[in-house]
């Protein structure tokens, strides 16, 4: 009883609201800045932003916050604005009150980057007293952004009351940010902001230092040139860590596409044409798990990668044994027709995902804990590529210790290195070469569960990886697990040392003519096997 | 560690193969017979291969646009007929397969086409066997060939409107540029372009970063820190991307890795559209631009209606639509007014009728087919949108004639495009000579 009247009242309030609006223009300036929001164009809403966070009005933030998230709608026939909650029930603007029933041309108010840039800055300026540290850090970095002089005295206020360290620090660099470019600020508050600025750090800081006006006093000017170069030292060895951090990376991609190829190729010998497709259904299967798992349990979603690992590896191994079974075996010794057979293969692998699929890219999605960044210093580190190089290390491992430890890795040990004897012993050769070729392919699976991380979801993804693959376990040396390993991190940083002078496309056509040089001085590659393993 | 002594080739194989190959003929032949009374019209476009992932949505709309003309009573008469072939994203073969369709097929027109370099492979095949190509997608200009109608844009009605809106209050009042883009005859073309604009619009050389990537580039982490670094020196930075293809989807996941933020370093894509969204999270991506002829979000009856047929046509009401399917469906509408007006489907009437005619576009204007085989369009400027469509924040008053040659490039900007009067492709209207090639 008592809910439905506080509805009813909630109506009530929100007629009147709305036939004040439209009736009369009103005298409050919060209400009258909202109505800049109703005329869909950019420059009226950059207007209504600023007259809201002027006005002062205790719901000035959470109309902005509304518009900056895309819940702030607006209906032209009701002439009002709503701010939409999570569950997508409309609230007035003004009083917060539900609206019941809801207009039925609501629309809403558009946004383009510019104001984006202005909502951050006036937002920012709004929210620094927040009671939500991550918020008021936020508010920070967007004024330290903006660089917004009428956001000063807030700024000071907040920082005197300001508890938590890291947000403090933020404060401070965005009101150094402020003085450093104010000629109102006297030249000693200027050079302790280029101090403050200085110890931030970074590209923003080499920015900010370099506009400082050239009708600043002599000292300011000689305090930012010397701190500009301090900032420049530093961001130079960052840079290199950078290089070698990305180098590291685009390794550990290289090797994980790489390792199963170097069981196919370098342990059995087998040209692998249709290496990339085993990753390719990798992550299909990566795909198919997501779907599914969207359509029915979307709670699991972060955990969609760990159970899509196994499936994949199953399947793509599977795929790997019959193809062992119904075309290499026949051809084992032939590698003309081998190489010609599993590529004609990839093709037909590639034609029937295209037709059971579409050729347009699938979406695969990055779960909570491998997307955004987080920053060491001045260098950003990605979280995807980051448990990338984790998963790597952990599957090398994993297939060193199988196949040192297992029987099954010993037994292929034994039909690698002499086929004859090892049958002779009791080792049925046929199922050993199958399961080898079942590992490899399915390493290849699990390789594109992590790929589909980074790369398109589409038909091609394998061929992107097969030559580089090739490469790899041909420098490292065929028949190596440790010289793939080596191969891919030395391909990896150097490529990522050689991008920055040469260009992406130099740079590949460098490692290119390093690599056949190479080859020529050391045919077998960086780590040949030795002893009296049959040539085929 | 190769051995060759098994290459010998086997009778078996190869016999299998003529009976197969001998076979698919006389089932060609036999299609081909019963087929006498109807208008063929031919689809190249890559069913394989990396192109795939664009042209064969290319082919589903002409299939569809060739349905509806047929539910309409077809033309002049007779029904149409699709001829698909599959040039497998593989160029040599573009020019066997369009050979193919107009000699063996003897199709009316053709429509086809995505790469450039694929277009330069088939145009000398229309030339000496005078057919025409209509072609969808925006590219470089410098070209115009009296077979060929360009329906999709050339640089000046999608790159040059993309950069003034960037230059201007709305867009940011962007003053450092990084131009990047795939390695091949399209970006460098229409990075040579901008960066003339660029320089004539007095930005100065420090403040224009060029890079170029190779196709499928995947690797995307020292180019957008480079990225990051150049847009931190205290001006605002816009990245002007020419990205083809399958390199888009790591670096915009690159981009929202790193928290590339649209309002900071906003991103201008040029082959970016809604089907190649279609498989990104684009919930990071948001306020990051595109520049095109046509968006699936624009709103006004022809497209609605389009976009309902269309599903209904693919039967997946997810299916999305983007600009060079619009180009194929404006293209389709001048050809058949092209021949309604000769009354004939011979290629040099129908060469001869197109310049001038007039077909309604899907954003609510009428696009005109030009003496220089190019058309007029608007041009919109998209944000992109957490749903994967786009926000059009942005357009040209009226629409935009499309020129052939552009006038920022020293070799090109004296070149006149004119098959009506002049009936030269490249006039120099300094030398007054046809064939002023001076690229």
């Amino acid at each position: 009883m008592r809910f439905l009247l506080g509805r009813l009242i909630a109506v009530l309030i929100v007629a009147v609201a709305l036939c004040g609006a439209s009736g009369r223009a009103s005298a409050d300036p919060f209400q009258d800045s909202l109505q800049g929001f109703l005329a869909d164009s950019f420059s009226d809403t950059a207007d209504a932003i600023e007259a809201v966070a002027a006005s002062g009005h205790p719901r000035a933030a959470v109309v902005l916050e509304a518009l900056q998230d895309g819940r702030l709608v607006y209906s032209a026939e009701a002439k009002g604005v709503f701010v939409k909650d999570a569950a997508g029930a409309l609230h007035d603007a003004v009083s917060g009150a539900t609206v019941e029933p809801a207009p039925a041309d609501t629309d809403n108010v558009r946004l383009n980057n510019r104001l984006r840039g202005l909502l951050g800055g006036v937002l920012g300026g709004l929210t620094l007293m927040s009671a939500d540290p991550a918020q008021r850090l936020e508010a920070a970095q967007s004024v330290f952004k903006s660089r917004d002089a009428g956001a000063l005295p807030m700024l000071d206020k907040a920082l005197a009351a300001e508890k938590d360290g890291g947000v403090k620090r933020a404060l401070a660099a965005a009101r150094a940010a402020i003085l450093v470019g104010s000629a109102d600020a006297t030249a000693g508050d200027r050079i302790a902001a280029i101090d403050v600025i200085r110890q931030r750090g970074g590209q923003d800081a080499l920015g900010i230092l370099g506009s400082v006006p050239a009708d600043a006093p002599e000292a300011v000017r000689k305090a930012a040139a010397s701190a500009i170069n301090a900032v420049q030292q530093e961001l130079a060895i960052w840079s290199a860590v950078q290089n070698a951090w990305y180098g590291l990376s685009l390794g550990s991609v290289l090797l994980l596409a790489a390792i199963g190829l170097a069981i196919t190729f370098g342990v059995m010998g087998v040209i692998n044409m249709a290496h990339g497709e085993m990753v390719m259904l990798g992550a299909y299967v990566t795909f198919v798990v997501q779907q599914l798992i969207r359509a029915y349990n979307p709670g699991l979603f972060d955990y969609s990668l760990l159970i899509a690992l196994p499936l994949a590896f199953l399947f793509a191994g599977a795929v790997g044994v019959l193809i062992e079974r119904c075309i290499i075996r026949f051809l084992y010794g032939r590698p003309l027709e081998t190489l010609l057979a599993t590529w004609g293969l990839s093709l037909i692998l590639q034609q029937a995902v295209r037709t059971a699929f579409g050729p347009t890219n699938k979406d695969v999605g990055n779960p909570s804990w491998m997307s955004g960044a987080f920053e060491i210093g001045q260098m950003t580190v990605t979280y995807n590529r980051l448990w990338i190089i984790v998963f790597t290390a952990m599957v090398f491992v994993a297939l060193l210790a199988m196949l040192r430890f297992t029987r099954l890795g010993l037994e292929m040990r034994a039909v690698t290195q002499n086929r004859g004897m090892a049958a002779a012993m009791g080792i049925r050769t046929a199922r050993i070469d199958a399961l080898t070729f079942g590992l490899g392919s399915g390493i290849a699976g699990i390789a594109g569960v992590a790929l589909s991380q980074i790369d398109n979801v589409s038909p091609n993804l394998g061929q992107g990886y097969i030559i580089d693959s090739f490469l790899v376990v041909v420098f490292g040396g065929v028949g190596n697990l440790w010289g793939t390993l080596v191969g891919a991190l030395t391909l990896g940083i150097a490529n990522k040392f050689l991008e920055p002078f040469a260009g992406a496309v130099l740079g590949k056509i460098a490692i290119l003519v390093l690599i056949i040089l190479f080859i020529q001085k050391r045919p077998r590659g960086m780590f040949a096997l030795k002893g009296r393993a049959i040539e085929a | 560690m190769f051995s060759y002594r098994t290459a010998a080739s086997r009778p078996t194989t190869s016999r299998w193969l003529a009976a197969a190959a001998g076979l698919a003929m006389t089932f060609a032949a036999t299609v081909a017979a019963k087929a006498e009374d109807t208008i063929k019209v031919g689809i190249l476009h890559s069913l394989s291969g990396t192109m795939a992932i664009s042209e064969t949505t290319l082919k589903d709309t002409m299939l569809f646009l060739i349905d509806e003309q047929n539910k309409k009573g077809g033309l002049l008469g007779k029904k149409l007929e699709a001829v698909v072939v599959d040039p497998a994203s593989n160029w040599p073969l573009f020019a066997e397969k369009a050979r193919e369709l107009i000699s063996k097929d003897k199709v009316a027109v053709v429509f086809g086409c995505w790469t450039s370099v694929s277009r330069k492979s088939v145009l000398p095949v229309f030339k000496e066997l005078n057919s025409i190509l209509f072609y969808p997608v925006q590219y470089e200009g410098e070209e115009s060939e009296r077979n060929v109608f360009y329906t999709g844009a050339a640089p000046n009605q999608q790159a040059i409107p993309a950069v003034d809106y960037l230059m201007s209050k709305d867009g940011g009042s962007v003053k450092r540029w990084v131009l990047a883009g795939t390695d091949y005859v399209y970006p460098r073309t229409t990075n040579k372009i901008l960066e003339a604009y660029l320089k004539a619009k007095g930005v100065k050389s420090e403040d224009i970063m060029i890079n170029y990537t190779p196709f499928g580039h995947s690797d995307w982490q020292t180019i957008v820190s480079d990225i990051k670094k150049f847009g931190s020196a205290g001006k605002k930075t816009a990245v002007v991307s020419t990205i083809n293809g399958d390199a888009n989807v790591p670096f915009y996941k690159e981009l929202g890795n790193q928290g590339v933020k649209a309002t900071d370093i906003p991103v201008v894509a040029f082959s970016v559209g809604e089907e190649e969204l279609a498989g990104l999270d684009t919930k990071p991506l948001v306020g990051h631009l595109a520049a095109w002829n046509y968006f699936e979000s624009i709103k006004n009856p022809a497209n609605a209606e389009f976009i309902k047929k269309w599903q209904a046509f693919t039967k997946n009401s997810k299916r999305v639509t983007n600009d060079p399917m619009e180009a194929h469906v404006i293209g389709f509408q001048m050809w058949v007014k092209a021949v309604e007006k000769a009354k004939s489907t011979d290629p040099d009437k129908v060469i001869d009728a197109l310049p001038g005619i007039e077909a309604a576009n899907l954003t609510g204007g009428t696009s005109k087919m030009l003496p220089n085989h190019h058309i007029t369009k608007p041009v919109f400027i998209g944000e992109v949108r957490a749903d994967g469509q786009f926000d059009v924040v942005w357009k040209t008053k009226g629409l935009v004639p499309g020129d052939a040659w552009s006038d920022f490039l020293p070799g090109s900007k004296d070149l006149e495009a004119d098959w009506v009067t002049l009936k030269c492709g490249n006039y120099n209207k300094v030398t007054k000579k046809c064939g002023g090639q001076a690229s």
